[in-house]
């Protein structure tokens, strides 16, 4: 801090950002993914993306999958930087790891994944070192539907529908006309699809490989599947349902 | 024991002119005194079984737990002193997770009962650390399948198709050498060892005994879990029918 004394005020400004000298964090993200949409149906919730990472303007990469399973109950979505989204991946999985050891019966639901992810993202803000995401977070459990987001900042939330964004000046509006709660699992797929479809004509970064993961309440796999075939037959963007398991009881 | 008042037993960081650290055996001792921990290699995975003895009648059953999750695919079971024990698997957990955060895959079960031996061999090497009063049986499922380990408190640690310490380990070892191990499942290997756990209990002279049980296997998806309760229970009856079949005889 000696050198504050001589300084400028804009290299003194730079100082107090970062709290020791000759500090710099990552203030930019670098590979970044666009929006994810996520909404609640009848029987769970339906997340979706697409699966491109960019390099600035450069398309990178078509292959990321920017959705993922958290433990027992939760998908989690992100977009931003791909790297960050690694880093908070590793985490989560070991905030599940250790309490799996425990052994006990219990295991973290979406609510406490998704506290978990608000306390982590706003403790990197105020280290001026932030996670450079916007995180959608869905999940059942006991027969509860979740849906949250948290953005990079720390701001965080549940609703309905939520998407990250993009999406939260594309996709939002579409969906506060036309979602409602008995969506079935097809209307909701159509619904993401129509949204990741105005996202891919108005978004320059989306890419036409999209992924819709899905968690629901009740055993009903077997009409999902025969839907999701359906659904992919008359889709004319390339539509990749994963199903994440959970089963009726928990 | 003859050393004693002869003054070679008082710290790990003296011999005996005869060549012995006796703080080492002393605490061999306090495994001996422990319930039976075994510890068998199935041909699909690995099952820990414990005689947790009883030190209260309130104590809620299920407390006190003797067999610990080490990572997804490995678990410990600890003879004698349990808070010890805790200690060990402390730091087995930490080792587990720092070599996944180092090399991206799951420690495997070798180099972890490596790593636990080195922190135990540690503290018989300096006069202010006294060695841990525990041993320890570690079973892990890794990519070369299902391995078992015990170390002792001495710090060495050997990989064995089937272990046992504590009170009734001779016992227990003459029972787990007559099991056709490489044939049997872990299913199969469950019942065993409940048999052979309530086998050498002595109803008359010692304390009364919970049985706590764990196995690594295909069937847990290579995942170290307690045994399910339905079949824990059934592991029970056979050997409560197996020891009365014993008595009739």
């Amino acid at each position: 801090m000696n050198m504050v004394s001589s300084s400028t005020p804009a290299t003194n400004m730079n100082s107090l950002m970062s709290s020791e000298d000759n500090i710099q964090r990552t203030q930019y993200p670098y590979v970044t993914g666009t929006s994810v949409v996520g909404i609640k149906y009848k029987d769970g919730i339906l997340l979706a993306g697409d699966m491109g990472a960019s390099y600035g303007s450069t398309l990178r990469n078509k292959t990321v999958d920017r959705i993922q399973p958290i433990g027992k109950h939760s998908l989690i979505g992100a977009s931003g930087d791909i790297s960050d989204f690694q880093e908070i991946l590793r985490k989560l999985n070991e905030v599940i790891l250790y309490d799996n050891m425990w052994d006990d019966g219990n295991s973290l639901g979406p609510k406490e994944v998704h506290n978990y992810l608000t306390r982590l993202i706003y403790n990197r803000r105020n280290k001026f070192d932030p996670l450079w995401n916007s995180i959608v977070l869905g999940g059942v459990k006991n027969g509860q539907k979740y849906l949250g987001m948290v953005s990079m900042i720390g701001v965080h939330f549940e609703d309905n529908h939520v998407a990250t964004g993009f999406g939260n000046h594309l996709a939002r509006p579409i969906l506060r006309d036309e979602w409602h709660e008995n969506l079935t699992f097809e209307e909701g797929v159509k619904l993401l699809e129509k949204c990741m479809r105005v996202l891919l004509y108005r978004d320059r970064s989306a890419v036409n490989k999209i992924r819709v993961c899905f968690l629901f309440i009740s055993n009903v796999l077997n009409d999902l599947l025969s839907a999701f075939f359906l659904h992919i037959l008359y889709s004319s963007i390339s539509l990749d349902l994963r199903f994440y398991g959970v089963n009726a009881a928990s | 024991m003859s050393s004693i008042g002869t003054g070679y037993d008082l710290s790990v960081t003296t011999f005996s002119p005869d060549g012995r650290v006796f703080q080492i055996e002393y605490a061999a001792k306090a495994v001996d005194n422990s319930g039976t921990v075994i510890g068998i290699k199935c041909k699909d995975g690995i099952v820990l079984g414990v005689e947790k003895l009883i030190s209260s009648k309130m104590m809620l059953p299920g407390s006190n737990r003797r067999i610990h999750a080490v990572h997804h695919h490995s678990g410990m079971a600890v003879a004698g002193l349990a808070a010890d024990g805790r200690q060990i698997v402390a730091r087995a957990k930490a080792e587990a997770t720092n070599y996944e955060s180092t090399y991206g895959e799951p420690i495997p079960v070798k180099e972890l009962a490596e790593r636990v031996a080195s922190y135990v061999h540690l503290c018989t090497l300096y006069w202010w650390l006294r060695p841990f009063g525990c041993g320890v049986i570690l079973g892990g499922y890794d990519r070369d399948g299902p391995q078992l380990y015990m170390i002792e408190p001495s710090g060495v640690s050997y990989r064995y198709f089937g272990a046992a310490i504590g009170k009734g380990r001779q016992a227990a070892k003459t029972e787990i050498e007559k099991l056709s191990l490489s044939g049997m499942t872990c299913r199969q290997g469950v019942v065993e060892v409940a048999k052979i756990i309530y086998g050498i209990h002595d109803e008359a002279k010692d304390k009364a005994f919970e049985l706590e049980m764990s196995w690594v296997c295909d069937e847990s998806n290579r995942q170290h879990q307690k045994v399910p309760d339905e079949l824990l229970e059934e592991a029970k009856a056979a050997a409560r029918a197996a020891l009365e079949e014993m008595d009739a005889d």
